[in-house]
């Protein structure tokens, strides 16, 4: 297992080398720098802004500079913000939780919906409500989620006025009413993200599970006279949600997509509208390290999904 | 083989399968089964009456994009303005049939730009074996890890300038995220045509056609690629849904065509601050933008029935 993880671990990396070399490229593709100001200010001297282009090394050739950049950002040191002069990395961390609590709900959320229905679509294949299953799943994954999220301040905050739709993140309450602030306006963002993902989910769990369900040892276990509902659950389901694991890992950089449309809708104070906001501000330092963690996080899900791949199927594990 | 290819030129131009009285040709064949799936006839019928309203709209219901009216701000829809109006007056219909013309023609032209770098990565990769097919789909896997949202705002914020004093506003940012949008779409057509081709280029008739000769690059021309084109067309009809609603989402983060370009993201940017007393301009472009890419999924669900001949 710990051989697994490691080579796992190892393949990770140069990925990650890959796209730090991606981000790199475009940046230093772009044209303009970031003392373009200075070389049109008349109150610099070109002496002062030349001696400034030495030190932060502009003038290097480009692979020196990327080694500097890679250095830099592996000792942790990010920079600061050009906008509120705030460390990136400190800036990062207040807002990346509420993104992952809004990230992890929806999944949670999603996985509650998709599986129910998409084993069942898949059991009574071409049944009715197979159909409908069906066709509420084409029209989950055609509504963007910017329609969705409008939508849904249309209908549940301003006709029916239940829900809030700005996220606070200073909620002046403790205990309990604290909570329940936090999961009111919680709850349209959650679903916004978690239908969209459900509607792609549905459809493979269906698939999954439709492969599985002709294959022999099923039959073998309802000739034992085992009741449809252990079938179903305990033999079918858990081998047809394998290849789901792998599907769902491949659907993570869409959800962060979706991720940062949502915090934006509902201007949840996450590392999404932190990159909207930046980029809006031209704050490059803040722009290039929310991408970085945004990768990260991608190339962390997959080796999650990865790992989780060899521990449910043990027929392909730890090669 | 030749059952299923759409329009190959081989399986068409040859006269010598005329005798068989049952033989129909694989575009009516395709045509066919198409037509079974109810679903996405209609969906093909709403395609294409969206594609005439937005290519003859504007030439029927002549208001000026542009038409700034302040006596009748934010009105619901009536005769004078069907559609209702925005917050300057302007007219939303007009806005509306000329962003569709934008938003359509952007998710055609990054389709075709994803499936010409896919096709042509996909072909390169699958023709030549060893570290050159290695190299390609490590890179194919790397794309397919980005966030793509992300970079593509990144690369958005650092070219878009540039692009708009060299080629002007509208074309630069169309430009821009034509390239950007297809340039983040290609992988899964690329990993399809590969695989394809890994499997086509050992079958018989390949081999037969190189005993006869055939160089490469005709090879691939004449016999391999006519045989992938049916999954590649299915994945290039999804692009489109999928480009239309990339650009919607850069336009509704404000960061894609500018201000004065409506496009249907940008009508619904606009709208969502006046979400409580003019529900009716954001729900006009969101119902557009969805009903375009569901219309385009359904097309491209009902191709994969007709031109896949497992199911």
């Amino acid at each position: 297992m710990s051989r697994y993880l490691l080579r796992r671990l190892l393949i990770a990396v140069p990925s990650l080398l890959g796209i730090s070399v991606v981000l790199f490229t475009v940046l230093a593709l772009a044209p303009g720098d970031p003392f373009g100001d200075l070389a049109t200010n008349p109150n610099v001297p070109p002496e002062v802004a030349a001696a400034l282009r030495t030190k932060f090394g502009l003038d290097d050739p480009i692979a020196l500079r990327y080694l500097h950049w890679l250095t830099a950002m592996l000792h942790g040191d990010w920079g600061f913000s050009f906008v509120s002069h705030v460390n990136v990395d400190t800036l990062i961390l207040q807002r990346l939780p509420v993104t992952l609590l809004v990230i992890g709900g929806s999944q949670i959320l999603a996985l509650l919906i998709a599986l129910p229905v998409g084993v069942y679509s898949a059991v009574r294949a071409h049944s009715v409500l197979d159909h409908v299953a069906n066709l509420l799943a084409f029209i989950g994954f055609s509504l963007p989620t910017f329609f969705t999220g409008l939508l849904f301040i249309l209908l549940f905050s301003i006709y029916l006025d239940w829900l809030p739709f700005v996220f606070r993140a200073d909620i002046a309450a403790t205990g309990w009413t604290w909570y329940w602030e936090q999961f009111k306006q919680s709850i349209m963002p959650v679903a916004v993200l978690a239908l969209f993902q459900a509607a792609s989910w549905t459809r493979y769990v269906r698939s999954g599970v439709l492969e599985v369900i002709r294959l022999d040892y099923v039959t073998t276990a309802r000739a034992k006279g085992l009741p449809e509902r252990v079938v179903v659950i305990k033999h079918i389901a858990r081998n047809a949600l394998i290849p789901v694991v792998t599907l769902v890992a491949l659907q993570m950089p869409a959800l962060f997509s979706g991720a940062i449309v949502t915090e934006q809708i509902f201007r949840i104070p996450g590392i999404g509208s932190l990159l909207i906001s930046a980029i809006l501000a031209n704050d490059t330092p803040v722009i290039m390290a929310v991408t970085f963690v945004f990768a990260c996080l991608v190339i962390l899900f997959n080796l999650v999904a990865d790992i989780l791949y060899g521990w449910l199927d043990p027929r392909i594990a730890y090669r | 083989m030749a059952g299923w290819t759409l329009e190959s030129p081989i399986a068409n131009a040859t006269p010598e399968g005329a005798d068989r009285a049952e033989r129909v040709s694989p575009a009516r064949e395709t045509w066919r089964r198409f037509c079974r799936h109810r679903l996405a006839v209609a969906s093909a019928i709403i395609l294409l009456l969206m594609l005439v309203a937005v290519a003859f709209g504007p030439l029927l219901w002549r208001v000026p994009i542009n038409d700034i009216d302040f006596g009748a701000h934010l009105e619901g829809p009536s005769w004078g303005h069907p559609l209702g109006t925005d917050d300057l007056g302007q007219d939303l219909l007009t806005r509306m049939l000329y962003g569709g013309r934008i938003s359509l023609s952007v998710g055609l032209a990054a389709m075709l730009v994803a499936i010409f770098a896919g096709t042509g990565i996909g072909a390169i990769a699958g023709m030549s074996a060893g570290s050159i097919d290695a190299g390609l789909m490590w890179l194919t896997d790397l794309f397919l890890s980005l966030p793509q949202l992300p970079l593509l705002l990144l690369v958005i914020y650092l070219f878009r300038e540039p692009l708009k004093q060299l080629v002007g506003p509208e074309l630069g940012v169309f430009i821009l995220i034509v390239a950007v949008i297809g340039g983040f779409r290609w992988m899964p057509v690329a990993r399809l045509v590969r695989a394809q081709f890994l499997s086509l280029r050992e079958k018989e008739f390949v081999e037969a056609a190189r005993a006869l000769g055939m160089g490469n690059l005709r090879l691939v021309v004449r016999h391999i690629l006519p045989n992938c084109l049916g999954p590649v067309i299915v994945a290039g009809t999804i692009d489109i849904a999928a480009a239309i609603i990339a650009e919607s989402t850069l336009s509704f983060l404000g960061l894609g065509f500018p201000p004065d370009i409506p496009t249907w993201g940008r009508i619904l940017f606009d709208a969502k601050d006046y979400l409580d007393i003019a529900p009716h301009w954001a729900l006009f472009p969101g119902a557009a933008i969805f009903l375009a890419v569901l219309a385009i999924n359904f097309v491209g669900d009902g191709l994969r029935d007709a031109l896949d001949p497992r199911t």
